[in-house]
């Protein structure tokens, strides 16, 4: 089965260590355990998807910390990046 | 743990053994390629500063050529001028001359012109190629060590794998004595209260904020959103969303240890430890900037498969990607990719850069060392008049 790796228990989206098509079941390690999520897309070898629902306006979370913004709702098993996602730092287009 | 390499008359141990043409002036490239062509052994070091700079940004530039004339892996050193520049060969070359180690210079207008400067760059060279051919590597502990660690061409695997293992090599060259320093300013926002934790004194973690600060800034200022610069569109590529997500993964390549202090580019550390030195992230700036620190090696992971290189730190790369170890062999010279296969765990990765690191510090030559891979580039942080 294709793997997906959550870094830290507090994230909220794993990173693919495979392409997976839409509707593939990965198998998500996560310290010691691991679990099963059925990633919605299309989505390439290390690129990240969400593990739960996460709203416009809510935190990305990986290695326990905030990495960035929703700017959409994201669901469950769908890929997370720039489409999706902005950095709250190093914004002078917001300055 | 022993290694062996040259030692120099301050003490100091290089792992390699060039005699440096180390232009002070970009005007003064010609002269120092001219003597290149005569004498291909000898290592040349042109650049494109020097001159018509101004305050903090002359003052770097000529901080960083003195660090890299003294970095112990250059035995003796031929500085190049006009004498009519800013940075004179003569000043870079008493600086550099601390080091007890063979420093001269010519300056192109003080010697009646080209066809009288040649001659006498070629006998400075004879005689220092001479010496230097006749050095012998000896023993030595890893304490003698500066590691410079920089990460290019970053992608997911970067933060899981190739960091996090390098990070295991900078905890053991530190607690055996030796340094490290960590750089690339705009890879630690997001990231800065990780690193700050683990500030040796209050004044440091003060520093640090101040850098990144300072850094974020100018990002700032420039009306832009730093996405796409950095990240960068390779690291986009590979998976990379936002530069918070690069740093938290970039830090890692610099261990867990203690953070001595914030060097300003290219400043040589006063003690040993973990250092972090300012600077951008563009990998020739900050390869250049390193060597200028005194690392005599540089661990560079890359997720993409760089082919970056330094002329004076043999540079090692390494990378946790799988498709980068199998497609861009000629890149890589370790491949930590079984991490994220879950057949390797980061110890075993890190022993493995630790064994080549002790390698290339006794001789074996690194992927781009064998194609002469690298060029100078200093950070310029002011206007050229």
């Amino acid at each position: 089965m294709k793997k997906a790796i959550v870094i830290d228990l507090k994230d909220n989206v794993a990173t693919l260590l495979a392409d997976v098509d839409a509707n593939d079941v990965v198998q998500v390690m996560m310290g010691d355990k691991t679990t099963k999520t059925k990633v919605q897309e299309r989505v390439q070898f290390g690129h990240k998807f969400a593990m739960k629902a996460i709203n416009k306006g809510q935190n990305v979370v990986k290695y326990g910390e905030v990495v960035g913004q929703a700017t959409k709702d994201i669901g469950e098993g769908q890929h997370v990046h720039v489409h999706n996602v902005e950095s709250l730092r190093g914004r002078g287009d917001l300055a | 743990m022993k290694l062996s390499g040259y030692v120099r008359p301050d003490g100091l141990v290089g792992f390699r053994n060039h005699v440096a043409i180390l232009s002070s002036v970009g005007c003064a490239n010609d002269v120092s390629q001219k003597l290149a062509y005569m004498y291909p052994n000898a290592l040349l070091l042109t650049h494109r500063q020097g001159c018509a700079q101004l305050g903090d940004d002359k003052e770097q530039s000529a901080r960083t050529l003195i660090g890299i004339g003294k970095n112990p892996n250059i035995a003796a050193v031929l500085v190049i001028g006009m004498g009519c520049e800013s940075i004179t060969a003569e000043y870079l070359a008493e600086k550099i001359s601390k080091t007890k180690k063979p420093v001269e210079y010519l300056m192109v207008l003080e010697e009646d012109g080209l066809m009288a400067a040649l001659p006498k760059g070629a006998r400075f060279l004879d005689q220092m190629i001479s010496e230097a051919s006749q050095m012998k590597r000896v023993s030595c502990e890893l304490n003698t060590l500066t590691l410079g660690v920089k990460c290019g061409l970053t992608d997911t695997t970067s933060g899981i794998a190739s960091n996090p293992a390098i990070g295991v090599v900078a905890d053991t060259v530190i607690e055996s004595g030796g340094t490290v320093v960590l750089g690339e300013t705009p890879e630690v926002i997001g990231a800065e209260h990780i690193l700050a934790k683990r500030a040796a004194t209050p004044g440091v973690e003060q520093d640090l904020y101040r850098v990144v600060k300072e850094c974020e800034e100018r990002v700032k200022a420039s009306g832009m959103d730093i996405r796409g610069a950095n990240p960068a569109p390779g690291n986009i590529a590979g998976g990379i969303t936002t530069i918070e997500e690069k740093s938290l993964g970039a830090i890692k390549k610099g261990g867990g240890k203690t953070l001595q202090g914030v060097l300003g580019y290219g400043e040589i550390p006063k003690g040993k430890g973990l250092y972090f030195m300012d600077g951008p992230g563009r990998t020739p700036e900050a390869l250049t900037g390193l060597s200028g620190a005194g690392a005599q090696i540089i661990i560079f992971p890359t997720g993409g498969g760089s082919p970056a290189g330094s002329l004076i730190s043999p540079v090692i790369k390494v990378t946790g990607n799988p498709r980068t170890a199998q497609r861009l062999k000629d890149n890589i010279d370790i491949d930590v990719s079984r991490i994220i296969k879950g057949e390797s765990t980061l110890e075993e990765a890190g022993e493995s850069v630790f064994q080549e690191l002790l390698n290339v510090a006794s001789g074996k030559a690194t992927k781009s060392e064998r194609l002469s891979y690298g060029m100078i580039s200093i950070w310029n942080i002011g206007p050229h008049m």
